[in-house]
């Protein structure tokens, strides 16, 4: 039993194990770098203040845009989860904006507004927007009426009702729609900076492929995936465990 | 004081053939415990949710008090409808108007024997428990009219018992007008000041019977039996609810 407490790191060491071999086989630096090479381009990229530079700018778009995406769909979500009218009205709107590819959106955004950072900013709220939109619409329909009864019935203000009430059944949906809005976030950022910045982990990975330096964009890829992870562990694991803490 | 009147002329629900209350009146006397005693499905629960503001779609009048602000009403649901994710504690508090100190919450808890669990959360705790703090909930806004549900429906004898006593314990210390909703006759005798009966679709008063046994008498199981005996060959009208 004591072993399980190990798989975890014994699998990131075989992973490595496994990189390194190929590695070794292929015997091309070129193509595919040694765990060893990729670590040095990356501690060199960090002392050089590159890498944090690009991946700053980067985590700046995505908490902008998420945080404008989740406050508006959560929003508009709640308001179309609750009314028959407004939902039968804008749930066409909804289907063409969740099926517009986010290549379409990234370029009309830069078309019509120019390569700004507001446009490039617009287009990921986008493009994540329907989707937080239709996940909290969903929670909204599910709601429990007998609770709101209940709050209705003993006077709670709107906001009462709000944070008391509904949110917390909602909390499921909303942590959906963050992870999977990270997730989706981050792959429009790159997208976008490729396209029309001039900074940013996209901006930069476009170079490397330019120059051809796998090393590099293995390096950038390495610090991304662990910010993630961060992310992650220290704040909605935590946000997890505070929300369910009522649980049986 | 708040006297309440209550008349609902027609209560008919949307695509219904017929209506589920129709020439309705009761009158409480403030401080008085009534009890509705009926059929399931007679329409109890409808005239609750129009009482309390729940459901406005009827012809009517209810008149609470003097007052012409709208009636504080407290209402203790079937379920005890607590939300999960707040303490005991927390669901009572919630309910409190701005001005009302949270400190007042403390006699009610004790009184319910709850103050050792203030700060849990209702799924850890018994169906019983959760029952008393509904029971809080309701008093602690101070209501001009006190709506019940059955709200001992699904507790198992002894247990329903214990918090029907509680429940008299805490209304005696802290009178308010109460309409509580059964179909159980032993525990509308227990409670009530007086029996209101009704018959089903639409929903009327048949029968309006004072309950003469004493206060102190009521945990008396024999005196309510040899009640409700009486009440049976009395009164041959509702002998089909019985």
């Amino acid at each position: 039993m004591q072993f399980n407490k190990y798989l975890p790191s014994l699998s990131l060491l075989v992973f490595l194990a496994v990189w390194q071999g190929a590695a070794s086989t292929l015997h091309s630096n070129n193509t595919l770098p040694a765990p060893y090479t990729v670590a040095i381009v990356f501690w060199q990229a960090v002392v050089s203040g590159q890498l944090p530079y690009h991946l700053g700018m980067t985590l700046m778009r995505l908490v902008v845009s998420f945080s404008i995406s989740m406050l508006l769909g959560c929003a508009i979500g709640i308001v179309l989860g609750r009314n028959k009218a407004l939902n039968a009205f804008f749930d066409h709107w909804l289907v063409i904006f969740l099926n517009v590819p986010a290549l379409v959106t990234i370029i009309l955004c830069y078309v019509w507004f120019g390569l700004v950072e507001s446009a490039a900013i617009l287009a990921v709220v986008i493009n994540k927007l329907p989707n937080v939109i239709v996940t909290i619409r969903e929670g909204t329909r599910a709601l429990d009426t007998d609770l709101m009864d209940m709050a209705r019935c003993y006077h709670f203000s709107k906001t009462k009702t709000l944070r008391h009430v509904i949110l917390p059944q909602l909390q499921p949906f909303l942590m959906g729609a963050t992870r999977s809005g990270l997730a989706l976030i981050w792959k429009i950022i790159l997208v976008v900076e490729l396209l029309g910045r001039s900074n940013g982990m996209g901006y930069q990975l476009h170079l490397f492929f330019q120059m051809f330096d796998v090393a590099s964009i293995l390096a950038y890829t390495i610090a991304f995936v662990a910010v993630i992870q961060l992310i992650e562990l220290l704040i909605l694991k935590p946000l997890d465990k505070q929300a369910l803490r009522w649980r049986r | 004081m708040t006297d309440v009147h209550i008349t609902i002329a027609n209560k008919t629900y949307a695509g219904a053939a017929q209506p589920t209350i129709a020439d309705f009146h009761l009158s409480l006397r403030a401080n008085e415990f009534v009890c509705l005693v009926g059929s399931s499905g007679c329409g109890k629960t409808t005239l609750l949710n129009c009482l309390s503001g729940l459901d406005n779609q009827y012809d009517g009048e209810i008149q609470v008090g003097q007052q012409h602000s709208a009636p504080k009403i407290g209402y203790i649901f079937q379920n005890p409808r607590l939300l999960p994710w707040r303490t005991v504690r927390e669901n009572i508090e919630l309910v409190l108007e701005p001005h009302q100190s949270p400190e007042l919450i403390n006699p009610l808890l004790d009184i319910m024997q709850l103050t050792q669990v203030q700060h849990e959360y209702p799924e850890r705790l018994s169906v019983g428990m959760n029952r008393r703090v509904a029971i809080i909930r309701a008093f602690a806004v101070n209501p001009d009219l006190l709506l019940m549900d059955e709200p001992f429906v699904s507790l198992d004898p002894p247990t329903a018992r214990d918090v029907r006593s509680l429940l008299l314990q805490l209304w005696q210390q802290r009178p308010h007008t109460v309409l509580f909703v059964t179909h159980d006759l032993r525990e509308a005798i227990a409670l009530a000041d007086r029996l209101i009966f009704l018959a089903a679709a639409p929903m009327r008063v048949i029968s309006d019977i004072v309950v003469p046994i004493a206060r102190t008498q009521r945990h008396d199981e024999a005196a309510i039996e040899q009640f409700r005996q009486q009440l049976i060959n009395n009164h041959p009208d509702i002998k089909q609810l019985l």
